[in-house]
């Protein structure tokens, strides 16, 4: 546990901002070169420090300087790191604002020995790719990222040199409408069957659950959908049993129906990975491999994978090449507090965790990444406040890093959270450019138990801002093969109702 | 209300978009997708949005969901109901003080107050008998809803106690208000157990506001994971009968008694009775 220690002192007030503004040539000025020499090496943790009005605040590791300018969550209130006071939250912001971006590249936030997503983050760093923003502090950096020379283009030619610490530290310093302007002009786009991202565009997950599993059911939740302009993401299914044989049976029954009506989606049934090598290794027509994945070793050992067994899963579903117009084949999750609930944290504060998922997951080259935002519970993210600033730090951090970020707009009953506050974060989401919500029926999924977007949320974003499904699903729509759609056409057998499927 | 004011995009004041769907096209001639699965399918739209009754209900769903979570346990009536059925009982408190002290920290939740821990060991201590310890005892706990238990507890153990042979000698019921599924490790462990079973109330969904669960744990003590556990969940009337729920406790307690574990390695592949996680 890393101790807070305030002491006082001589402090001085503190001049404002002290970052000069960008300077149009900065991005050219070469990078030092001794910077991230070796990495492996841990140096001794530098102090970090503020003084407001007489208060010095010292911040003893960068992984406390982070935790404690992070915005207030209950999650990092638990794990006993987050800021005692509001002051003490600026200051550390201050002294993050002066932290020079280099900073992250000579210090692991996680040990590099232990630690195989830190090990990710410094051996695959893109030095070429970062130095634009070599020479900048986080502060200077948050002004670059709003100035007219982050455009869509340069900003995709920096994300490889990004570290998810460095996006996590710069978010901290960010206003909602920084983390919305910011990600509204990043762009990325994937392709599988269809092409989801693309500039004016919102895709939707099918997500047609059902307490046991049963095809018929499933079907009608699939038809609902549908039949409203979702499943263009993805039609991707939570069992409520985690085995080979469900997932093979789910899986036969929406490349049924994608055969039978020409629907240009992909499909995904959300078992364990090793799951879902399981059904692809007895025939399963598998076309996203799903994966919950977290930002620490510790994180993805709790959840039974490591990188080495998503690299093979990656392998082994490329080979199928199912893939029409595309091969990103890779589907994760992620939420904040996932390290903490599985202890596995380090004495990181949940948000640069979450960030640090997110190298993870462009490691593979995802089609699809969502965090799932309020489902972890008010442990973590207490109320609907911290649900939407940390949806949209997740949104933001993924696509800075490069990843084609959705987001699964939710709740829990026992979060303070309600209807009106996944609007704002559905509507804040599409404003900033989302790649993608879930669709569900009436919002309620009756298998897992919490509130998430609606089939009817999706057309709301959709005609309030103009934006249209993916354009291969759109053409789709157009037909009038969607009209066709009833349980029984969709389900292979003559008795939909006895759920079994040849 | 106007029929022709729903069900139509084109309807909508922003226009007809290229994407937008069509009357929908299922209801005519086809059995209701409603007939199919619980989920909230084909509700009633206007334009892009749902229509006033739709919303409401949702709202409804809603409200008696948070109230679930926040509703006291009517601790009186269930040990009304645990003497009126003349089994044993003890009240105890986990050391959360108030529900949003439970809610921001699960810890509290799993760990017992200082008088209740304390109460409990003396009440251990002096009913202990000279040739051992308990096979069983029975937890009622609040955890996320106590509506599940105000309406079910009781229920559900006129439906399991008679399952139980003599060969389970089983401790007094301990009723505890403000827990988590892990307050029955503590309980367990001080009364020297041999298994424990809570009966909880699970997270309320949108639909499901009085859900029960159980979880059964072999050899309870501290520092045992959701991993060492077997769960039944859903039980209330629209899911898990009482009768379906105390057979499988039956046959769960059976088979940790025979193999003396419970937990992943005891679950028979063709139950599924379990909490599936969503992804995290």
């Amino acid at each position: 546990m890393i101790l807070f220690r305030k002491a006082r002192g001589w402090g001085y007030p503190h001049s404002l901002l002290k970052s000069p503004p960008p300077q149009p040539n900065r991005h050219l000025s070469p990078l030092p070169h001794l910077l991230n020499s070796n990495p492996k090496i841990e140096p001794p943790t530098m102090p970090f420090r503020h003084a407001i009005r007489g208060t010095t605040y010292h911040f003893n590791s960068l992984r406390e300087l982070l935790a404690r300018a992070s915005p207030l969550r209950s999650g990092d209130q638990l794990a006993g790191i987050a800021a005692e006071t509001q002051e003490e939250r600026v200051a550390a912001r201050f002294a993050l604002a002066d932290l020079p971006l280099t900073t992250f590249l000579s210090e692991a936030v996680v040990p590099y020995e232990s630690d195989e997503v830190t090990r990710l983050i410094f051996d695959s760093h893109d030095r070429d790719a970062f130095a634009p923003i070599a020479s900048f502090t986080v502060g200077q950096f948050r002004d670059w990222l709003l100035s007219t020379e982050a455009t869509t283009d340069s900003l995709a030619a920096l994300a490889p040199g990004v570290t998810p610490e460095m996006a996590a530290a710069v978010s901290k310093l960010m206003q909602a409408q920084d983390l919305i302007s910011v990600a509204q002009k990043i762009r990325v786009v994937t392709r599988f069957r269809t092409t989801v991202g693309l500039p004016g565009r919102l895709s939707t997950r099918l997500q047609p659950n059902h307490p046991t599993d049963d095809p018929a059911g499933i079907a009608a939740s699939i038809v609902d959908g549908l039949s409203l302009g979702s499943g263009d993401a993805v039609i991707g299914i939570n069992p409520a049993t985690d085995n080979p044989d469900i997932v093979t049976t789910l899986l036969r029954l929406i490349d049924f129906v994608r055969e039978k009506f020409s629907i240009p989606t992909q499909s995904c049934v959300l078992a364990h990975l090793t799951t879902q090598m399981a059904a692809m290794k007895q025939g399963a027509p598998i076309d996203l491999v799903f994966q919950s994945i977290g930002g620490t070793e510790a994180t993805n050992t709790s959840f039974g994978i490591n990188l080495a067994l998503i690299a093979e899963a990656h392998q082994a579903a490329r080979e199928l090449k199912r893939g029409t117009i595309g091969d990103n084949i890779m589907y994760f999750e992620t939420g904040q507090g996932s390290s903490l609930s599985a202890n596995a944290y380090h004495g990181c504060d949940q948000q640069t965790l979450e960030a640090r998922a997110y190298a993870v997951a462009r490691h593979f080259r995802p089609m699809l990444v969502n965090t799932v935002v309020g489902f972890i519970g008010p442990e973590y993210l207490y109320d609907g406040k911290q649900i939407i600033r940390a949806g949209l730090e997740d949104h933001f951090c993924g696509k800075l890093l490069g990843l084609p970020m959705g987001c699964d707009v939710c709740y829990t009953n026992h979060a303070a959270a309600d209807q009106d506050d996944m609007d704002t974060l559905l509507t804040l989401l599409a404003v900033a450019g989302v790649n993608y919500i879930m669709g569900i029926p009436g919002g309620d999924d009756i298998m897992l138990n919490y509130q998430t977007s609606s089939f009817h949320d999706a057309l709301y974003l959709r005609g309030v801002l103009n934006l249209r499904p993916a354009p291969e699903f759109e053409q789709w729509m157009q037909q009038s093969t969607h009209r066709q759609l009833t349980v029984q056409a969709l389900l292979p057998n003559t008795n939909p109702r006895e759920g079994n499927l040849s | 209300m106007n029929e022709k004011f729903h069900d139509s995009l084109a309807g909508s004041s922003i226009g007809t978009p290229a994407y937008a769907p069509s009357a929908t096209p299922t209801r005519l001639s086809q059995p209701s997708l409603n007939s199919y699965t619980p989920a909230r399918v084909q509700l009633q739209r206007t334009g892009h949005s749902l229509t006033t009754s739709e919303i409401l209900g949702l709202q409804l769903a809603t409200a008696q969901a948070r109230d679930a979570v926040h509703a006291t346990l009517d601790v009186p009536a269930l040990i009304r109901g645990l003497d009126q059925r003349k089994l044993a009982n003890l009240i105890l408190t986990s050391a959360a003080a108030t529900r949003a002290d439970y809610l921001r920290n699960p810890a509290f939740g799993r760990t017992l107050s200082g008088n209740s821990e304390t109460a409990l060991k003396n009440i251990s201590a002096k009913d202990r008998e000279p040739a051992g310890v308990y096979d069983l005892v029975f937890v009622i706990a609040d955890g996320l809803s106590a509506l599940a238990v105000d309406r079910h507890a009781r229920q559900l153990l006129d439906a399991v106690l008679p399952l139980l042979d003599a060969s389970w000698k089983i401790a007094p019921i301990c009723v505890v208000e403000q827990a988590r599924v892990a307050i029955a490790d503590p309980i367990g462990e001080i009364l020297a157990a041999k298994a424990s079973v809570i009966l909880i109330g699970e997270r309320p969904g949108l639909s499901s506001p009085d859900s029960l669960g159980i979880y059964i744990t072999w050899d309870p003590r501290a520092g045992r994971s959701d991993a060492d556990r077997n769960c039944i969940s859903n039980i209330r009337p629209e899911g898990l009968s009482y009768q379906e729920a105390a057979a499988l406790l039956h046959f769960y307690l059976t088979e940790s008694r025979r193999l003396q574990r419970s937990g992943t390695l005891l679950k028979p592949s063709s139950v599924a009775h379990h909490l599936p996680e969503k992804t995290i």
